[in-house]
């Protein structure tokens, strides 16, 4: 079980506000390595902004965040280097707008690693022939559907070969018929032993590839369980309404 | 007819073109710093880059030539009316390059710098490599405002006694009793210069134009 994984990425008490407004409150969360964290939650609730704090691309106002052993530190050159090492997929994709999909992919290991063009452009074409792209590598971004560029996005992830990826609702901005192709990289993430953090809506991959479940109602933690009890009702009261309302049809 | 002119105004319309090319690149660093100064995290770089920008943009660029060819020197260093109108020309555009670029990076969706940022680029690289490239895109049309007011501006220069195309002119009218004939060989010398550029700049839009 989880307790027996090194423990990867550590957030204790964690607290965060916009101005006057609490966002998270005391969020306790530990991910081991190769686990597979889906955090769940209405809308509001928090969860983007929780995954966030992880890279500290949102800073937090109490608490503290352990990532691979080392703390967070403050905005500079350390924290690049831990970023890193930390893969993160937006919602919105966030492609570079004026680079081809393998510069896209090429930029971090070179300017970053310090990889040779060579060397980073073979491993780019590796992680696109794996997400099933090899044939876009000289098209932009603007000429990709949703999915494309999602499944870019998370080749362009993980090319920094990172130690743990987060995805930021990988699927919320994708028409339906494009979400299972990026939940198909994902999962094949997952079997091969990524450690991940999931804020999604997808029930399905929550229950298949889930380790464990989180659930955040107001920025607190609820529930923090495996799949299974959590979908079978033994689950928070809230949370068992927030599943009542969105499996109900 | 202001064509008879344009011989006598050659050597004026040459300084006014340097000053125009060397005070443009000189505006364009200044402009590109500050502008990367106003983004940056780091507040004393903030305020720096703030104060600078209104104090520089909000004094008349005559009284700023003036400060610098007559007040500068006082304080030092000293170079000949040319170079002192080219530093002028170059702080008081820097500004205008600034705000111009600011806009473009600000246009610039916070998803972008957030992306490279998250592959462990520094403030610097999110700058330089994906942040700036789409910002000058967005900015050509107003930096092309910025450069060809530029242009016309080199025409303070003649207020140190540089000999551009508006202080030969004035000479001129003098000599010539034909103001309105020489008047429109200066006008039309200063077309030279900011026509093409105008053209050039809409060429370098539709050419550098982000798909999005």
């Amino acid at each position: 079980m989880t307790q027996t994984r090194a423990p990867l990425v550590v957030l204790e008490g964690v607290v965060k506000r916009f101005g006057s407004h609490q966002v998270l409150t005391d969020v306790d969360l530990v991910v081991g390595a190769g686990e597979v964290v889906v955090v769940l939650g209405p809308s509001g609730s928090g969860k983007s902004t929780l995954i966030r704090t992880i890279n500290r691309l949102e800073t937090i106002d109490g608490g503290r965040i352990v990532v691979d052993g080392q703390p967070l530190p403050d905005e500079g050159r350390e924290l690049a280097r831990l970023r890193a090492d930390i893969g993160m997929v937006f919602q919105s994709f966030n492609l570079f707008a004026h680079k081809s999909v393998l510069d896209n992919i090429t930029l971090g290991p070179v300017k970053v690693r310090g990889a040779s063009k060579a060397e980073a452009r073979d491993r780019a074409m590796a992680l696109l022939e794996r997400v099933g792209l090899a044939d876009k590598a000289g098209a932009s971004p603007a000429q990709l559907s949703g999915g494309q560029q999602q499944r870019v996005a998370i080749a362009r992830a993980l090319a920094m070969q990172p130690k743990v990826m987060l995805f930021d609702e990988p699927t919320s901005a994708l028409d339906p018929e494009f979400i299972s192709e990026v939940l198909e990289v994902m999962k094949g993430l997952a079997d091969d032993g990524m450690t991940m953090v999931v804020v999604t809506h997808e029930m399905g991959f929550a229950r298949s590839a889930a380790d464990r479940i989180v659930f955040l109602d107001q920025g607190r933690v609820l529930d923090d369980t495996v799949p299974g009890p959590f979908f079978d009702g033994t689950s928070s009261p809230r949370a068992r309404e927030f599943l009542s309302k969105i499996l109900a049809h | 007819m202001p064509f008879q002119y344009l011989d006598e105004l050659a050597e004026g319309f040459l300084t006014t073109l340097s000053l125009t090319l060397l005070s443009a690149v000189g505006a364009l660093v200044i402009g590109t710093v500050l502008a990367a100064m106003r983004v940056s995290p780091v507040p004393v770089l903030r305020a720096v880059g703030t104060t600078y920008v209104q104090l520089v943009r909000n004094t008349p660029l005559p009284v700023l030539a003036v400060l610098f060819a007559l007040g500068l020197p006082v304080l030092g260093p000293s170079f000949g009316f040319f170079t002192w109108a080219v530093l002028a020309l170059a702080v008081y555009t820097g500004a205008f390059v600034c705000e111009a670029l600011r806009s473009g990076i600000n246009a610039v969706g916070v998803g972008q710098g957030e992306a490279a940022r998250a592959i462990g680029l520094g403030f610097g690289q999110t700058m330089r490599l994906v942040v700036l490239p789409q910002a000058f895109r967005t900015v050509v049309p107003p930096l092309g405002n910025v450069l060809i007011a530029l242009t016309k501006n080199t025409a303070v220069a003649a207020t140190i006694s540089v000999a551009d195309i508006t202080l030969r002119s004035n000479a001129l009218i003098t000599s010539s009793a034909d103001p309105l004939g020489v008047i429109g060989a200066s006008a039309l010398a200063y077309l030279v210069i900011t026509l093409p550029l105008g053209l050039a700049v809409d060429r370098l839009e539709g050419r550098v134009a982000v798909v999005r």
